[in-house]
């Protein structure tokens, strides 16, 4: 199977592509001969410039789907261009909330099989060959499809880097969405934004962390000053997600975030495999824990047996002796 | 209101995982547990039939070797009764196979809600739930935070990437919930004697109208060609502190031009 035209499921945000998008985009340019995106939203028009530029060639406009839920809608138009005839060979699709839903639901629609969590692609033989991260990141394991595509690729974020290759703005192709019934009956009805300031985490060029160590809730509150200190982004283990000390967003790990950063800072965090999966790719890793045996340490670059609740505010307090 | 709660039942995430040197299929000998994921999903689809003023909670599972294990625990929890799928042919299921029996399970409880978690612990695809809606011809709402459900509709706060959204959709509908969506109770003694006694219909793929190259490794269509030990990152300086392990830190972060 010769692999000549891939799609990307196109996510933006805030009238941009998310870097996820633009991750995709850029894997894709090296898979296939054309290059398409999927895209949704009152404004794909405006992001036709970079899509372009990281690839595209041409950006299927579903347009504004207004309150409706992205997965039914959107894996309904792909399934309506594939039954067509105009589908492609290979469908890449970012790991995130909608990013599943239209990959399980196009996966049950055309009948076709889904590989996940991929940290990388390749082709070998002209065969698209699936990379899993498996038990916490200790082991890859390599799989692919053995049936006619199209092959449905479900990629974690992070998993290549986005570089523009300076094409021009991709064409933007207005296509109908088709009814899909009962199936998209769910409505947001409200949207709340939590505010945050400072670096995102998934761009953030350091991280710091905080985990159960800390010990209670108000406890995070050190995580922040010292991130802010180091415009660094604060983050999270599930275990403080889980106990309500920070919102969700924060977590990084198997089920949250994936980070790259230049500087992980990990505070009172055990280092189970579902988090070092999401913090392994850091360029350099420091670890605070008191627990000599703590798995953290037997990755981190500079490791202290540690009180965070003595090394932290002493790193505050000469960081803050510098500014 | 009659829920119907998928639940996973896994190797214990405690011990070591590993796949079968052949087949590349995850090794599910021994006893299977509830997936924790899952037990999320049996609170919240025992509240919200208690809230409705009753109905029926019935458990969905599809493992090998006629497993209860797992269902056992979730009945213990209080949900009436289970539908188990086992059969050998689905040895070497993907997503998309089981999706297909869990969808032909589920059509049997005629639910007017079906609760599954966003992902399971062992396989973590994270697409059954939408595979299985989709193949309903079920609106879906996934990764819920919180759930409410009246006249006849369900509203959920689902996580976004931005915070959260509140989202309405009519019943029936699949939705899946987040670990933070309720505290799910311990069985009690009570519960346990009682799980002893609840209904554990078995069922063979034949018997949900599913053909066997539909499902298992016949119907996956994907294979695992290779599995290889990923290269480790090595332990680098331990500073066991002293009071001064800080300023070990910020020179590191000077050396890294950090600071
Ligand atoms: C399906 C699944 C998905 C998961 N996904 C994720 C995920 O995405 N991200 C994630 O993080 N986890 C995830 N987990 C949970 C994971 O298994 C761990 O439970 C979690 O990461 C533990 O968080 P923790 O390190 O903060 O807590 P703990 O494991 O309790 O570790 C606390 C650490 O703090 C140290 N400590 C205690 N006091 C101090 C002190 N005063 N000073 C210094 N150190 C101290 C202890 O020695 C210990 O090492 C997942 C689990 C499952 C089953
Ligand atoms: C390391 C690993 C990687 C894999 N990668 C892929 C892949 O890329 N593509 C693929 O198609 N398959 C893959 N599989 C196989 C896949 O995990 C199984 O097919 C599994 O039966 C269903 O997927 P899941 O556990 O990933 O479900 P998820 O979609 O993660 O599960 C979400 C929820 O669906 C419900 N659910 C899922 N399975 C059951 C069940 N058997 N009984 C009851 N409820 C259930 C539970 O509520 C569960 O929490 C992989 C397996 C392993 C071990």
């Amino acid at each position: 199977m010769a692999i000549d035209k891939v799609w990307v499921v196109a996510e933006s945000s805030g009238g941009a592509p998310t870097s996820l998008t633009l991750e995709l985009l850029t894997k894709a340019r090296s898979l296939g001969s054309v290059v398409e995106a999927v895209a949704w939203g009152g404004d794909v028009a405006s992001t036709a410039g970079e899509l372009g530029s990281h690839g595209a060639s041409k950006v299927y406009d579903l347009g504004d789907l207004g309150d409706a839920l992205p997965g039914s809608r959107v894996a309904a138009a792909i399934a309506a261009q594939i039954q067509a005839g105009n589908g492609p060979d290979l469908i890449l699709i970012g790991t995130s909330y909608d990013g599943r839903d239209v990959a399980g639901r196009l996966s049950a629609r055309i009948d076709r099989p889904v590989l996940t969590n991929l940290v990388d692609l390749t082709v070998e033989d002209g065969v698209p060959v699936a990379h899993h991260a498996i038990f916490g990141g200790t082991q890859t394991a390599r799989s692919r499809f053995t049936a006619e595509g199209p092959g449905i690729f479900v990629v974690r974020a992070k998993s290549f880097a986005a570089e523009p290759a300076g094409g021009p703005a991709a064409e933007v192709a207005p296509v109908e969405v088709p009814e899909a019934g009962a199936t998209d009956t769910a409505r947001v009805r409200e949207r709340h934004v939590e505010e945050r300031t400072g670096p995102q985490l998934d761009e953030a060029d350091v991280v710091v962390s905080g985990g159960r160590g800390l010990g209670q809730a108000e406890k995070y509150e050190m995580i922040e000053e010292l991130a802010k200190l180091l415009k660094a982004a604060p983050g999270a283990s599930r275990a403080i997600v889980d106990a309500g000390w920070v919102p969700y967003a924060y977590q990084v790990g198997q089920t949250g975030k994936t980070v790259k950063p230049t500087v992980y800072l990990a505070c009172g965090i055990s280092g189970a495999t579902q988090h070092m999966v999401g913090m392994k790719g850091a360029k350099n890793i420091i670890a605070i824990n008191k627990d000599q045996e703590a798995p953290i340490l037997s990755i981190a670059d500079l490791g202290i047996v540690g009180d965070v609740h003595k090394v932290v505010p002493k790193l505050i307090d000469a960081l803050k002796a510098r500014a | 209101m009659n829920v119907a709660v998928c639940v996973k039942q896994i190797p214990d995430p405690a011990a070591p995982g590993s796949l079968h040197p052949d087949t590349k299929n995850l090794v599910r000998e021994g006893k299977l547990i509830l997936d924790d994921s899952d037990s999320y999903g049996v609170e919240m689809a025992l509240q919200l039939a208690e809230h409705a003023g009753g109905g029926e909670v019935t458990l969905v599972s599809m493992a090998p070797n006629e497993e209860t294990s797992g269902l056992r625990t979730a009945l213990a929890m209080g949900a009436a009764r289970a539908i188990l799928v086992s059969d050998e042919t689905l040895a070497g299921s993907d997503a998309l196979g089981t999706a297909k029996v869990l969808a032909a399970a589920i059509k049997r409880a005629e639910p007017d809600l079906v609760m599954a978690a966003t992902e399971s612990t062992d396989g973590y695809t994270g697409t059954t739930p939408a595979q299985v809606a989709e193949l309903l011809g079920l609106p879906s709402v996934t990764f819920a935070k919180r759930i409410d459900v009246s006249e006849g509709s369900v509203r959920v706060e689902r996580q976004t990437e931005a915070g959260y959204d509140e989202v309405e959709c009519p019943l029936p509908a699949l939705v899946t919930v987040t670990a933070g969506v309720v505290e799910p109770r311990y069985p009690s003694f009570k519960g346990i004697m009682a799980a002893k006694g609840k209904p554990v219909e078995q069922l063979k793929v034949t018997d949900l109208g599913l053909s066997p190259d539909q499902v298992g490794s016949a119907g996956a269509r994907q294979e695992v060609t290779d599995v290889a030990a990923a290269e480790e990152r090595k332990a680098g300086e331990i500073v066991v502190d002293e009071g001064d392990a800080h300023e070990r830190i910020i020179a590191f972060l000077e050396q890294l031009k950090v600071l």
